[in-house]
């Protein structure tokens, strides 16, 4: 399927091994991405937060390139915060016209205009929803057998349930856990997984964001997870970036690997941890992966 | 609905969490089946339980009807107005079928299912002066202010002070002093009337507090929490952006130059220039940030974080020094888009609480996502949790 493919800027910035696994991976699902790269970002809330028109019109025009691209089926992100903040941008201009009328007005300098009605899915959600579980488990080359991972969300992609479409036929806040299951893993479930990394406020009270990373990593430990695995970026960089900080603000050794969607996927159906940059994290996934032999250390086990 | 409520009476187990600190015993799960219809309440469940099988449950309700805040709980793990929540709907979402139910978190539990309101909740609500600080001299008679400028608070004035999110607050998980969304929701009715004459006054104070508004982590909770759409988030979201944008504080948390380094980084970049964000939060919105002292002293505390990021080739130097931008005419069509906006003399805002969404059928168009099998319905056609922020 052929994508409007929108990766983020930290995907692109401070954690380049996203964006990289990516675009390993998406051949293998049969997934064609059209990078829309001249979209911006999309403010990560704090834009909205600052004026909320700019946010929306900047977005819209997002949306806009991405009806644009020529046979692609949906807009595609691979951020949890992106997917939230564009989420919510979506929901004012879909719900008034009037609204939505005004912001083309500024896009029209570009000769753009955004239609109601955009289909846009975090890469989690299009696993599942598009790809289907059947079928990615039909393509598993080296399934995660005893490999135990704890999901991480990210609050974007979970809070608030109705704007982000989470209902009894959607529960795309229990899709990791299904994907994982499909991929031949263990599921953790433990406290933290749909609480918060602590990034939003890491520079205006770092002890409080990294007690929340720290605190949820231990309680991951605590759940014998193997590693962590999380579709958002932002939480990325707080969990494995800020990890030995964290170690610090909460007292005890975490030593938790933490996985991109993507690599996760990509280990699965047989790419090489090196490829899927597993190497370059500041926590080395040493727990799951022998390095010797790019074989899943616990499958082997 | 009429059928729903014609249903018989079905079996529903509930497991309560049940403690008593006076009794020196440790908390401990107490499981009791009712019978009722589907369509009752959890709080009537409750109620059953403890009239039939142990008078000695905890819990704390009175209007019985969404009204009075009084039986906050956790249904599932998730906060919850006991008496607002269906049978059938939290049968549906437990596991094995049994109803768990446990008092609130974040505040002390007094017994069972009831948290010390007045050590928490109540303390946040007095230390954000709730009440109106008028403008002098007080008229005679009534204020007269336009219907309009009193409809922006209406949102908040629909808290009951049930305190579901205060229960549920991920920042005072962490950070017990946190101010918390309630209180700043009330605050932000203060903030937003226009009969009060403290603005700056009580946006200074919210906005240096480093447990104020600043310290909020952006986490939703609070906005799936509430049984009545206030949005405490978005209110907490629209207290920062007065503070910063119409008052000019800066604070001493770097809420304000958080914000002016990520808008004002997008506006040069397209994209987020993350290397510039630290420097940028504590030193200032510039690129001689990382030379004055508070960035530097970051900065240095950072730097086994950057060298390790360096060396595992996270961090890309070239990026990291440079940026990374979208192409030039992009660029300047983005920063032509921040002139219009932030040039206008008021800030256009669309809250969905107050005008609702519209009832045009979606268009048939050949853009992304219209087609068939499009899920955009999910995410665009809810009303609940709505409201902008």
């Amino acid at each position: 399927m052929k994508v409007a493919y929108w990766p983020g800027c930290v995907s692109r910035g401070f954690t380049p091994e996203l964006h990289g696994s990516m675009a390993k991976v998406a051949p293998l699902l049969d997934i064609e991405l059209v990078e829309l790269d001249r979209a911006c970002c999309t403010g990560a809330g704090v834009i909205a937060e600052h004026n909320q028109e700019l946010a929306d019109t900047l977005n819209a025009r997002t949306f806009a390139l991405a009806q644009q691209v020529d046979g692609a089926e949906l807009m595609m992100n691979i951020c949890s915060t992106c997917q939230g903040a564009q989420s919510e941008c979506q929901e004012r201009l879909d719900a008034n016209a009037e609204y939505r009328a005004h912001v083309n007005t500024t896009l029209a300098n570009e000769g753009l205009s955004y239609e109601k009605g955009l289909t846009n899915k975090n890469f989690l959600w299009l696993l599942v929803e598009e790809i289907g579980l059947d079928s990615l488990r039909s393509r598993v080359k080296r399934p995660l057998t005893n490999l135990k991972v704890g999901p991480f969300y990210g609050c974007y992609i979970v809070r608030p349930r109705e704007r982000l479409g989470i209902d009894s036929e959607h529960p795309r806040d229990r899709y990791m856990e299904q994907v994982i299951d499909a991929l031949g893993g263990t599921v953790i479930e433990y406290a933290g997984m749909r609480k918060c990394c602590g990034f939003p406020i890491i520079t205006m009270n770092k002890e409080a964001s990294l007690k929340q990373a720290g605190r949820h990593l231990g309680d991951a430990v605590d759940a014998e997870a193997d590693c962590l695995v999380t579709p958002c970026p932002l939480c990325h960089l707080n969990l494995d970036l800020q990890q030995p900080l964290a170690e610090t603000v909460v007292g005890r050794n975490l030593k938790m690997p933490v996985l991109h969607l993507p690599q996760l996927v990509g280990l699965a159906l047989g790419l090489d941890p090196k490829e899927l940059g597993l190497s370059r994290h500041v926590v080395r996934p040493t727990s799951v992966i022998d390095w010797s032999t790019s074989v899943v250390a616990a499958a082997a086990a | 609905m009429a059928e729903a409520h014609d249903r018989p009476p079905e079996q529903f187990t509930l497991k309560l969490r049940r403690y008593d600190p006076e009794s020196g015993d440790a908390p401990y799960w107490d499981e009791h089946t009712v019978e009722l219809e589907p369509h009752r309440s959890v709080l009537e469940a409750i109620l059953q339980a403890r009239d039939r099988f142990d008078g000695s449950i905890g819990i704390r309700c009175s209007c019985r009807q969404a009204i009075c805040g009084s039986c906050g709980v956790r249904v599932n793990g998730e906060p919850s107005l006991a008496c607002h929540t269906h049978l059938d709907a939290a049968k549906a979402g437990a596991e094995n079928g049994v109803i768990e139910i446990e008092p609130m978190g974040n505040m002390p539990v007094i017994k069972d299912l009831i948290v010390d309101m007045d050590a928490v909740h109540w303390k946040k609500i007095q230390r954000v002066t709730p009440w109106l600080l008028a403008k002098q001299p007080v008229p005679e008679r009534e204020y007269l202010v336009s219907k309009e400028s009193m409809v922006d608070v209406t949102q908040t004035m629909a808290c009951i002070q049930c305190g579901a999110c205060v229960s549920d607050c991920l920042a005072m998980e962490v950070d017990p002093g946190f101010i918390g969304p309630a209180a700043l929701a009330k605050a932000y009715r203060f903030v937003g009337d226009p009969r009060d004459d403290e603005q700056f006054e009580r946006l200074n104070d919210l906005a240096q507090d480093p447990q104020g508004i600043f310290d909020c982590t952006h986490c939703f909770k609070c906005v799936q929490a509430c049984p009545k759409d206030v949005n405490p988030m978005g209110q907490i979201m629209r207290l920062r952006r007065i503070a910063t944008s119409d008052q000019h504080i800066v604070d001493q948390n770097n809420g304000e130059r958080h914000e002016a380094a990520i808008v004002g980084l997008i506006r040069n970049y397209g994209l987020l220039h993350e290397a510039e964000l630290i420097p940028r939060s504590y030193g200032g919105n510039s690129w001689f940030a990382k030379f004055t002292p508070a960035a530097g002293k970051e900065l240095l505390s950072s730097l086994p974080v950057i060298v390790r990021g360096v060396l595992r080739g996270k961090l890309n130097p070239k990026i990291a020094i440079f940026g990374h931008k979208i192409p030039s005419a992009d660029l300047k069509a983005v920063q032509a888009i921040y002139d219009k906006i932030e040039s206008r003399p008021e800030r256009y805002e669309l809250n969905l609480y107050i005008v609702g969404e519209d009832e045009e059928p979606a268009p048939v168009a050949a853009a992304v996502g219209v087609g068939p099998g499009g899920e955009a319905a999910d995410a665009s056609t809810s009303t609940e949790g709505s409201d902008e922020q």
